[in-house]
């Protein structure tokens, strides 16, 4: 019953969310939010440029992304103000819808990058999608313990030699990888929710760090698998339920947490 | 020598905070580092740990290092419990996503015995109270067996008997021939325990035996200001002003003191 087409975003969606869900509890655990709202906005340009010069999307995604990861660091460094933190992300915006306007296919094209068009995927993006969907968490795994320790303290990573700039980078790269691959997906605009949403949920559920890990992976699973088939039921866009689900998730454990009385946890709102 | 500092001076900027501070310590010393806010304690600790370069003089360690730091702020919804914490302390500079073998879990599991953590092992770390988590610090600090071991102001917030414990805990760590040093804006609760002690004042360092130091006119001299050292019930205080005041709980005194 189900169409190639709906294989291939199985299979895409599937390799986004085990990415994402990975990254996102990277991205929780060491604060990175910011980085995660920010690199997929920095990735739409390369897109748009890509669509604009006829060019592979994924490769103008992946270049446009890692240029967000030096634009990161660089704000980072300087310590700019939150303004001009702001107009740089929506001054990146701008030069995407430019693009997409040069290349004649306005609309469709700002739609799909912007909010995500998970069945218009080809066989085409499977490949690429594979190996963005391996390499990730390949990558997040075997860094897990520096990652993490360097997370809970700077100071204490580099007593145990781990040098705190480069894995900085080394993450911010990671993830700019986990949100070009994403972003065709779920759209520039909700990255961030398929990221944070199931892994802060996770965080609250378990206390263990790769407990968490595997439950962040296991719930934006969840959350894409039934982002789609709402969506294929519906026929609303899958980026909808994506960003609702991804709020609900991250909303239910802390209503259930406060709404309980929590012997454990004193001061947890 | 398991320490060994000479002629160190650190600036930040042009300012200098330390200025030709030299000490050494034998294995298994005791050594308090004290001085007031802002005299350079943290800054002597990094230089020692190699987080900050000297502009003169050198650090020679022996062995590995550990190391509380001063501040450590840890949300209360990281998914890090006490154990895993200590487990990092052993293996957290390794690649790879494989879950502790037997012989590490155990290895953990003594330490936090050996702190007398146990209790809240499976608590995570944002969620303990300032000593228990000073207690599961030490642990992650000691579990890969350094030589030294460093502690920024471990006892800042913490109310007597909690400093009490951790001072006894320090001082069988000391006993084990781990060099410990330790810092502290106020001597008091380290007078039972240190052997030595480096005095930091206007960049300077003054070292020796605890007994050179602690007495009244070496240190009114440190201070520039009148220290009292006071005997009651067979132990030392060093109290500001006069020694018929009973200012001996007052901590805040001595370490207001520039
Ligand atoms: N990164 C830095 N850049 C510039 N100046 C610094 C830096 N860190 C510390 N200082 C200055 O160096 C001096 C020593 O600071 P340090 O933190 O070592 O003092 P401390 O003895 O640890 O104080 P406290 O008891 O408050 O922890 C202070 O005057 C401080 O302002
Ligand atoms: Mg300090």
């Amino acid at each position: 019953m189900f169409a190639p087409y709906l294989l291939n975003a199985w299979v895409v969606a599937s390799l986004v969310a085990v990415a994402s869900g990975c990254a996102g509890f990277f991205v929780v655990c060491r604060r990175e939010s910011f980085a995660a709202h920010a690199l997929p906005m920095a990735a739409f340009p390369g897109a748009a440029a890509a669509a604009l010069f006829g060019l592979g999307q994924v490769y103008g995604l992946v270049v446009a992304a890692l240029g967000g990861v030096a634009l990161l660091l660089w704000l980072k460094r300087g310590q700019r103000s939150d303004a001009a933190t702001a107009l740089l992300l929506v001054a990146l915006l701008a030069l995407g819808s430019l693009f997409l306007s040069l290349s004649g296919r306005y609309a469709d094209s700002v739609y799909a990058l912007l909010f995500g068009q998970i069945f218009a995927v080809g066989p085409g993006d499977v490949l690429p999608a594979l190996v963005l969907g391996l390499a990730v968490p390949a990558v997040l795994l075997s860094g897990f313990r520096p990652l993490l320790l360097s997370a809970l303290s700077p100071d204490l990573a580099m007593v145990r030699g781990i040098g705190c700039t480069r894995i900085e980078i080394l993450f911010l790269s990671v993830l700019a990888l986990a949100a070009a691959l994403a972003l065709p997906v779920t759209g520039a605009l909700l990255v961030f929710s398929l990221m944070t949403g199931p892994a802060s949920a996770a965080c609250i559920m378990v206390r263990s760090p790769r407990a968490a890990l595997a439950l962040s992976v296991a719930l934006a699973l969840a959350l894409i698998w039934q982002a789609l088939a709402l969506s294929y039921l519906t026929s609303w866009p899958a980026g909808f339920f994506t960003g609702v689900l991804a709020a609900l998730l991250y909303l239910a454990p802390r209503i259930w947490r406060t709404a309980r009385p929590a012997p454990r946890s004193p001061g947890l709102a | 020598m398991s320490l060994t500092v000479t002629n160190l001076t650190v600036r930040y900027g042009g300012r200098e905070v330390l200025r030709d501070v030299g000490f050494a310590l034998e294995p298994g010393a005791f050594c308090g580092l004290i001085g007031a806010n802002g005299s350079g304690k943290t800054t002597l600790l990094r230089t020692i740990l190699g987080f900050e370069t000297p502009s003169a003089g050198r650090v020679e360690r022996d062995g590995t290092v550990g190391y509380v730091p001063q501040k450590l702020q840890i949300a209360a919804d990281m998914p890090v419990r006490a154990r895993d914490l200590v487990a990092l302390g052993l293996d957290g500079h390794r690649l790879g996503f494989s879950w502790p073998s037997a012989g590490r879990r155990r290895r953990v599991e003594e330490m936090l015995a050996s702190v007398d953590a146990l209790a809240f092992a499976d608590q995570r770390v944002g969620e303990l109270s300032g000593g228990q988590l000073q207690r599961v610090l030490i642990a992650h600090a000691l579990v890969s067996g350094p030589k030294l071991l460093l502690l920024d102001e471990p006892l800042a917030n913490l109310d007597l008997r909690a400093a009490a414990e951790i001072v006894a805990l320090l001082k069988r760590v000391a006993g084990q021939g781990v060099t410990v040093l330790i810092s502290a804006h106020d001597m008091n609760p380290l007078l039972g325990a240190m052997d030595r002690l480096v005095y930091l004042a206007n960049g300077r360092a003054a070292s020796g035996r605890t007994e050179q130091v602690v007495r009244t006119e070496v240190l009114s001299e440190l201070y520039g200001y009148h220290i009292d050292v006071i005997r009651v019930h067979g132990r030392i205080l060093v109290v500001a002003g006069n020694a018929e005041a009973h200012h001996h709980h007052d901590h805040d005194h001595v370490a207001a003191i520039p």
